[in-house]
């Protein structure tokens, strides 16, 4: 038996591991990987949940997580490929024409 | 009351006049705008004989209701006007004099640039003195007593591009304003302590009141603050210094304004609220005494002047101290007697005056002029005339006015003998002083300049090409002719006491000043009387004796008494002190304390510093929109943790 | 307490942790990518462990098997190499981090603290997939169709925005700075 809040500690750190990876990370795919890092470690939450109060809706809510996910990731590669296309480089710190 | 005498169109018609004129007069010919001016004036002196001559079939006071104007809990005032004796005596004298001199203005101001403005100006002044005149609450007056002095401000500058014009102008409204704050401070009394400041509600008010013989009380108070306004409108001591500055306007300007009316507009005051003096002793003797010494003040300020208008407006200030003079021994009958013949023989001093300076070509100092009577001869009749009316030469018009004060202030219960003592100096101090004027300007030899230009003064017209003096047209002397018959026979309502009789509805058939036996004061007053005519005839001599037959001894005289002289001469440094104590401390603390301090070190510099915080602010901000994607990630995470910290602290509810 | 269940949490939990702190050491793009797959391979070992059957297999066929295969496409698609050194933001380092860290142990001391020792049993909610269709097609019915319209705006959006550049106008101009 293993209580609920184990799984969510084990949530909580891989959230964490994912914004760290997205802030010290200087590869936009790689920044990229740790947003799904991220909607992982937010999954976990929720089926941990849903199991521990009997809420089907929990898993539900899981599937459209991940169709999200899969949305945000098909448009934003192709974003990083026009970026790539134009800028000629994956280093963020690079693409920086909107300063002042 | 079946009909109404319709008095507001009085005012209302030179309104309409100064409003025509006043927008469309630019474009205007000159006859046009003549026209339109004389005619509105016209009109209102027309209508106010015929309200004089329906005058007996109404009971009186009457009172016409225009509109509701102020009604602020229990205290109303209201656009009404008020009619009676008073009322309309000045009713009258306003009217017929203004529209005298509108004429003569037709003639004297035809080469001025601006002679549409001059005429708008004029009847705007007539509007104001009107609504002044025939107002039913003080609230009203002191409109047209504000108004007379903007439109005093308006016309006294109206050369506005001459610098001491400009600057009398200012001087006359500022000197005005201090006397209407105390004016403005007796009508706060009165509201406080009568809840109105209509006359009828007020009056009878007040009437019940016993005298206040004990000392000094609310009507006593009362009654020296409106004294304190009619010092700053009608020139009497402290405040009658803007009067002589004011003789820079044009002289019709300076006849009508600054001699027969606006500057009796005091007088009328006082007068109106006489319930108010005769019940407070000591305000009837702080009047008396101030027009007393301004009587005499002025007069020896007068006979040393070389401006022929500027010893006009000391004889004015002196004649207003012999009115206020009559008002304060409660002779306030005598007082608008005197009133109305000034209005006559001042007004045409100054309009012959002018009529002087336009022949001379704008020369007014009357060294420089002299032995004009062969070369004006109409003029110098008229003055003629005016000047034996001011000295008090019987049967003229200033006799029968000036002795009748005279009398009554040695015999009236608050006169003194000590006032009647100051007033006949100052009577053969007016006389000389007149004489002096006559004999310098009209006898002897001519010393002008020949006249190249046809001008008034320093803002010279088109070369008119005489070299010598001349007369001046028919339009500028039919007025003075007709304000000299009026000088010649105008103080015969006064026999019998036939004037004191017709205001004595208004003034109470001087109660206040019947005390003396009848049988007893008919010899004195004869006998004072004669004294006053010798006293005339004897400054008649001494003017004629320094500057027709000896014109050598007035320069011996004025050395021998050095020091005195040069004091006279420029007006007992009057002006410089005031200058020192006012003037001076009031601009230094205003350049440093508010102008430095408050407006730049305060207000500019908040608003300076706030523009340049702002500006600085921004630029330590703007650095966060650093196109760098990783620090906004950053700050986002750090926003996200401290909302999950906060929501923490929140759920676990410490 | 020590039952299969523990050892079973503990054995995946462990190798999510690896794989995420994985992600974050290494250099090259294509090994990130690699230990993301382990994570969402163990997650999915969690899920079943909780009774999400048709979850944790839509983990394994949508995240690791579509998702992370499109990820190693546009890797090798764009030949990204191992990164360079460059100076980031100071923010980031100084505020975003060490924020985030704080974060996530307030959440882990409250949970910890909070709890209590309820516990979820092993397969303490069967997601069958008839019962989760059922949810899908009768509670959830909206936001089922709009993700569908969403996934489809999604792909034309792809197709557009990494199509060939063209010379004149378009999203896909080429410009040069």
């Amino acid at each position: 038996m293993v209580p609920l809040s184990y799984y969510l500690v084990l949530s909580g750190i891989l959230f964490a591991c994912g914004v760290t990876g997205f802030l010290i990370k200087r590869n936009i795919i790689t920044i990229f990987m740790s947003i799904e890092l991220m909607l992982n470690g937010v999954n976990l939450s929720f089926v941990a949940f849903a199991a521990h109060w009997h809420v089907l809706a929990g898993q539900v809510f899981v599937f459209f997580v991940m169709v999200v996910a899969a949305a945000e990731a098909a448009v934003g590669l192709a974003i990083i490929i026009s970026v790539y296309r134009t800028r000629e480089t994956l280093n963020v710190d690079r693409v920086n024409l909107l300063k002042l | 009351m079946t009909s109404s005498l319709n008095l507001w169109l009085i005012p209302v018609l030179p309104l309409a006049g100064a409003a025509i004129n006043g927008f469309f007069g630019k474009k205007s010919s000159r006859t046009a705008v003549s026209v339109v001016g004389l005619f509105f004036s016209g009109a209102a002196f027309a209508w106010a004989l015929s309200v004089a001559w329906r005058f007996s079939s109404f009971t009186l006071p009457y009172q016409e209701y225009l509109a509701h104007w102020i009604r602020s809990g229990s205290f109303s005032a209201d656009f009404a006007l008020y009619l009676d004796q008073l009322s309309l005596v000045m009713l009258l004298v306003v009217t017929g004099v203004g529209f005298l001199i509108h004429i003569y203005s037709v003639g004297y101001m035809w080469d001025d640039p601006s002679y549409y403005r001059f005429f708008c100006y004029l009847n705007l002044f007539m509007f104001f003195m009107l609504t002044l005149v025939l107002a039913n609450n003080y609230l009203l007056m002191f409109i047209g007593w504000e108004g007379v002095g903007l439109a005093s401000y308006l016309l006294i500058g109206f050369w506005f591009t001459k610098d001491s014009a400009a600057s009398a102008g200012k001087k006359a409204f500022i000197v005005n304003r201090i006397g209407d704050f105390g004016f403005l401070i007796g009508l706060f009394l009165l509201i406080q302590h009568f809840g109105s400041l209509n006359f009828t509600q007020v009056f009878d008010k007040v009437r019940p009141i016993a005298p206040e013989t004990a000392g000094a009380g609310l009507l006593t108070a009362i009654g020296i603050l409106l004294m304190v306004g009619a010092c700053g409108k009608s020139a009497q001591i402290p405040l009658y210094v803007w009067l002589p500055d004011a003789m820079e306007g044009p002289t019709p300007v300076s006849a009508l304004i600054h001699a027969a009316t606006m500057v009796t507009a005091g007088v009328y005051m006082v007068s109106r609220s006489h319930v108010i003096f005769e019940r407070a002793p000591i305000a009837l003797t702080v009047v008396a005494i101030i027009g007393t010494l301004t009587a005499l003040f002025a007069a020896t300020i007068g006979i040393t002047q070389t401006d022929i208008k500027k010893v006009l407006a000391y004889s004015t200030i002196s004649q207003l101290g012999y009115m206020f003079m009559a008002c304060g021994v409660g002779a306030f009958s005598a007082g608008i007697f005197h009133l109305m013949t000034h209005a006559f023989f001042k007004g045409l001093l100054f309009l012959a005056a002018g009529s002087v300076i336009h022949a001379v070509g704008g020369e007014q100092d009357m060294r420089k002029m002299g032995g004009l009577r062969s070369y004006i001869p109409w003029t110098f009749l008229t003055m003629g005339i005016a000047t034996l009316a001011i000295a008090g030469i019987p049967p003229l018009a200033g006799f029968w006015s000036k002795d009748e004060i005279l009398w009554k202030a040695f015999s009236s219960e608050h006169g003194s003998w000590i006032y009647w003592l100051i007033g006949i100096i100052t009577a053969f101090l007016t006389s000389f002083y007149m004489f002096r004027l006559l004999f310098m300007t009209f006898f002897g030899d001519y010393h002008g300049a020949h006249v190249d230009e046809h001008g008034h003064g320093t803002h010279g017209h088109d070369a008119h090409g005489h070299g010598e003096p001349h007369e001046s047209p028919m339009v500028m002397l039919v007025p003075l002719m007709i304000l000299a018959a009026l000088s010649l026979v105008g103080g015969l309502v006064g026999i019998g006491n036939g004037f004191e009789h017709f205001l004595a509805p208004v003034f109470g058939s001087g109660e206040v000043t019947q005390a003396a036996g009848e049988a007893a004061s008919r010899g004195t007053e004869f006998l004072l009387m004669g004294i006053s005519i010798t006293v005339a005839v004897l400054g008649f001599l001494l003017a004629y004796i320094l500057y027709v037959s000896k014109p050598h001894l007035p320069q011996k005289i004025a050395t021998a008494l050095n020091g005195f002289y040069e004091a006279v001469l420029h007006k007992y440094y009057v002006d410089e002190l005031y200058a020192k104590l006012f003037v001076k401390p009031l601009i230094d603390g205003s350049t440093s304390i508010l102008w430095q301090g408050v407006d730049r070190k305060v207000i500019d510099d908040t608003v300076n510093n706030a523009a340049d915080g702002a500006r600085h602010v921004s630029d330590e901000v703007r650095h966060m929109q650093s196109g760098n994607l990783r620090s906004y990630a950053g700050w986002i995470a750090a926003g996200a943790a401290v909302l999950i910290a906060y929501m923490i602290w929140l759920g676990v509810g410490r | 307490m020590l039952s299969l269940h523990l050892i079973l949490f503990l054995a995946f939990g462990a190798i999510a942790l690896a794989g995420a702190v994985n992600l974050l050491v290494q250099r090259h793009p294509i090994n990130a990518a690699l230990s993301l797959i382990a994570v969402m391979a163990a997650l999915a070992g969690e899920y079943l462990l909780l009774g999400a059957e048709f979850v944790a297999a839509v983990q394994v066929i949508v995240y690791a098997g579509a998702i992370m295969v499109l990820f190693v496409f546009v890797i090798m698609l764009l030949n990204a190499g191992v990164e360079e050194e460059t100076k980031g933001s100071r923010v980031a380092l100084l505020i975003g981090i060490p924020g985030m860290l704080l974060g996530s142990l307030l959440i882990a001391w409250v949970v910890l603290r909070h709890s209590g020792t309820e516990a979820v049993a092993v397969g303490a909610l069967p997601g069958a997939p008839r019962v989760i269709g059922q949810l899908l097609f009768h509670e959830f019915l909206l936001p089922f169709e709009i993700t569908s319209i969403l996934i489809l705006v999604a792909i034309m959006g792809a197709v557009v925005l990494a199509s060939k550049p063209t010379a004149s106008g378009g999203p896909t101009q080429r410009i040069k700075d």
